[in-house]
């Protein structure tokens, strides 16, 4: 699938692939028909982490090096050293950084100075840091020196604005939780007006790449997430009424999930989730997803697994790339859904049922 | 609108009415964060808000910057958590002595439409998708009775916040039935740096003290949910109702 090169000019200038994942069907429509493709009852949860700039560079041992924020905790953050370069070489192609001992410094710029802690058990260039200011000074340091996560398939570099959902609030995302992009708030005040309920959760998305096949082979990370007593209630109430739960995004099926899992039911409050979904796993809050377009190879894809069948999920994505569907975090999107579950599904099972 | 733990975010906040808020929020038990683009008045309104057991943090901006809007509104998330209360009181005048619409210089009406007014906009679009998504959040707009009457000399600063004064109207009407709310509050002449700085000659003795304006309007931000949305609010009467 080819990569959307650019983001598009109007945030829901996007298309949308309709997966029927109950009857194996799909067809072709647009972000801003979402709201015909929902029922009332339903609830949308919606990831609404905004997005760090990420990406910082500095100097370690003598070389060049740039950090990108993975995650961080009470104590300390995360973060994936890469060497020389910068965004126009694929991650993979950069030279590794030097290997930073605790107690190494990594002079960024304006200041800013990240101490290592220790490193990651699976790679020398996931290590936690800590850096030598806090509070307002910290925050105002990084949105100072940082820039968003830049993508070497871009044309240009990513301004903060242009990785940012329409409904973000607090900075925990390292990279976009890309499937909310194209949702504009007429879809959304669309959704509230048809009585689809929206709900939100705040989870940190991770990298997505970091050109070290040992990390790339871990990702996603554990991620933590923060789970509202609002979101919990709505999602009770709509699963007990039959209605559906459509997770935006990979990263809300994770919190969702994962929360169910650690907890037994959903709870509200702050975990982290080192939940890894494929095929073989069922979920057992999301009915369905809205989400981007990923190629087979990749992670996201195997999630989808967990939502529709593999002939059905097949013979989707051979139509996406047949019909010029973008992939990656500016792209088109799908939406899988066991639509035709409920008798009283009226156009939405008319529509989807439609080939 | 209980003020204990509400989060909120005030432009303009290390001076005047901007920093009598502050103090007067995060004494009703808000986390404050205060926006200002001088680091040295902002660090000290902040220290004198902690030093009576207030939150507060300081943010260093221009609300005019574009390129600042989202570092203020990420930043401020970061430091308290998602925001509940937005007061947009940052505001120029343009050049001073403030002159005739004939001598004013296109580019200091657009300076004073991009702090007024175009700032405000986008640093609402911003926080507003949030609030909408949890069901609540408030924006109070300061406004002027300048917005109202037509002062010969205030040109630039009167349209900007007639300009501010509609589109709170028009965030209201847009977002009537998402629990987010929008006000434009006037809070009358007060004793300011900016006031001198419009009307030197003004006797500062009777003009009203912005701590006192601030008390005024925080017991009026604890009775707002009484007030329609999109209401223009105003001293001396303080009247929430429509």
């Amino acid at each position: 699938m080819t990569p959307a090169t650019r983001p598009p000019n109007k945030r829901d200038a996007v298309r949308l692939l309709a997966v029927d994942t109950e009857a194996n069907g799909f067809f072709d429509t647009g972000i801003d028909e979402l709201p015909q493709l929902l029922q009332p009852g339903d609830v949308l949860v919606l990831n609404d982490a905004a997005t760090l700039p990420a990406s910082l560079f500095g100097v370690a041992a003598g070389q060049p090096i740039e950090i990108r924020i993975a995650g961080r905790t009470s104590t300390h953050w995360s973060v994936v050293l890469f060497g020389r370069g910068d965004w126009h070489s694929p991650t993979e192609d950069r030279p590794a950084p030097p290997v930073l001992n605790p107690g190494a410094t990594i002079d960024l710029s304006g200041g800013l100075v990240a101490t290592v802690l220790g490193a990651s058990t699976v790679s020398t260039r996931l290590v936690r840091v800590r850096f030598n200011l806090e509070g307002a000074d910290l925050w105002t340091a990084l949105y100072a020196n940082g820039a968003p996560v830049q993508y070497s398939y871009q044309q240009r570099p990513l301004e903060l604005w242009s990785v940012q959902t329409v409904y973000g609030s607090q900075p925990w995302a390292a990279e976009m939780p890309s499937a909310g992009r194209p949702l504009a708030w007429s879809t959304l005040l669309a959704l509230r007006r048809r009585g689809v309920t929206l709900a939100s959760l705040t989870h940190a998305a991770g990298l997505s790449a970091t050109g070290d096949p040992a990390l790339d082979a871990a990702l996603p990370l554990p991620e933590r997430y923060h789970i509202p007593q609002r979101t919990v209630d709505v999602i009770n109430a709509a699963r007990k009424s039959g209605w559906r739960v459509i997770a935006v995004g990979t990263t809300v099926v994770r919190a969702l999930e994962g929360n169910v899992r650690e907890f037994g039911r959903l709870r509200a409050g702050e975990s982290v989730t080192d939940l890894v979904i494929d095929a073989s796993f069922r979920t057992q809050v999301a009915d369905g997803i809205l989400t981007g377009m990923h190629n087979q190879d990749e992670s996201h894809y195997k999630l989808l697994g967990a939502f529709g069948t593999r002939s059905t999920l097949a013979a989707s994505w051979r139509h996406a790339v047949k019909t010029g569907y973008l992939c990656h975090e500016f792209g088109d999107v799908s939406l899988l859904l066991p639509c035709c579950v409920r008798e009283h599904s009226g156009v939405t099972a008319a529509l989807l049922r439609r080939r | 609108m209980r003020l204990r733990n509400l989060n909120t975010l005030i432009t303009g906040g290390s001076r005047g009415l901007g920093r009598a808020l502050g103090q007067a929020l995060a004494q009703a038990g808000a986390r404050v964060v205060l926006v200002a683009r001088h680091k040295q008045a902002l660090d000290e309104t902040v220290e004198s808000i902690r030093a009576n057991g207030g939150e507060a943090h300081g943010i260093v901006a221009d609300v005019g910057d574009k390129n600042a809007v989202y570092a203020i509104a990420g930043e401020a998330a970061a430091l308290v958590g998602p925001i509940d209360l937005v007061i947009m009181n940052a505001s120029t005048l343009g050049p001073t002595p403030l002159p005739l619409l004939l001598d004013t210089e296109c580019e200091d009406l657009e300076q004073v439409l991009a702090v007024n007014l175009i700032g405000p906009f986008r640093l609402t679009k911003v926080l507003a998708g949030s609030m909408v998504l949890r069901g609540r959040g408030t924006v109070i707009n300061i406004s002027s009775d300048a917005a109202v009457e037509a002062y010969e000399n205030w040109g630039a600063y009167s349209a900007s916040k007639a300009a501010l004064d509609h589109l709170t109207r028009i965030w209201a009407a847009e977002l009537a039935d998402t629990g987010v709310r929008f006000f434009s509050v006037d809070p009358g002449e007060m004793n300011t740096v900016m006031h001198a700085d419009a009307i030197p000659e003004a006797d500062p003795a009777t003009l009203a003290d912005p701590a006192e304006i601030a008390e005024r309007i925080v017991d009026m931000v604890r009775r707002i949910d009484a007030a329609p949305t999109g209401a223009r609010i105003s001293g001396p009467s303080w009247q929430v109702r429509a």
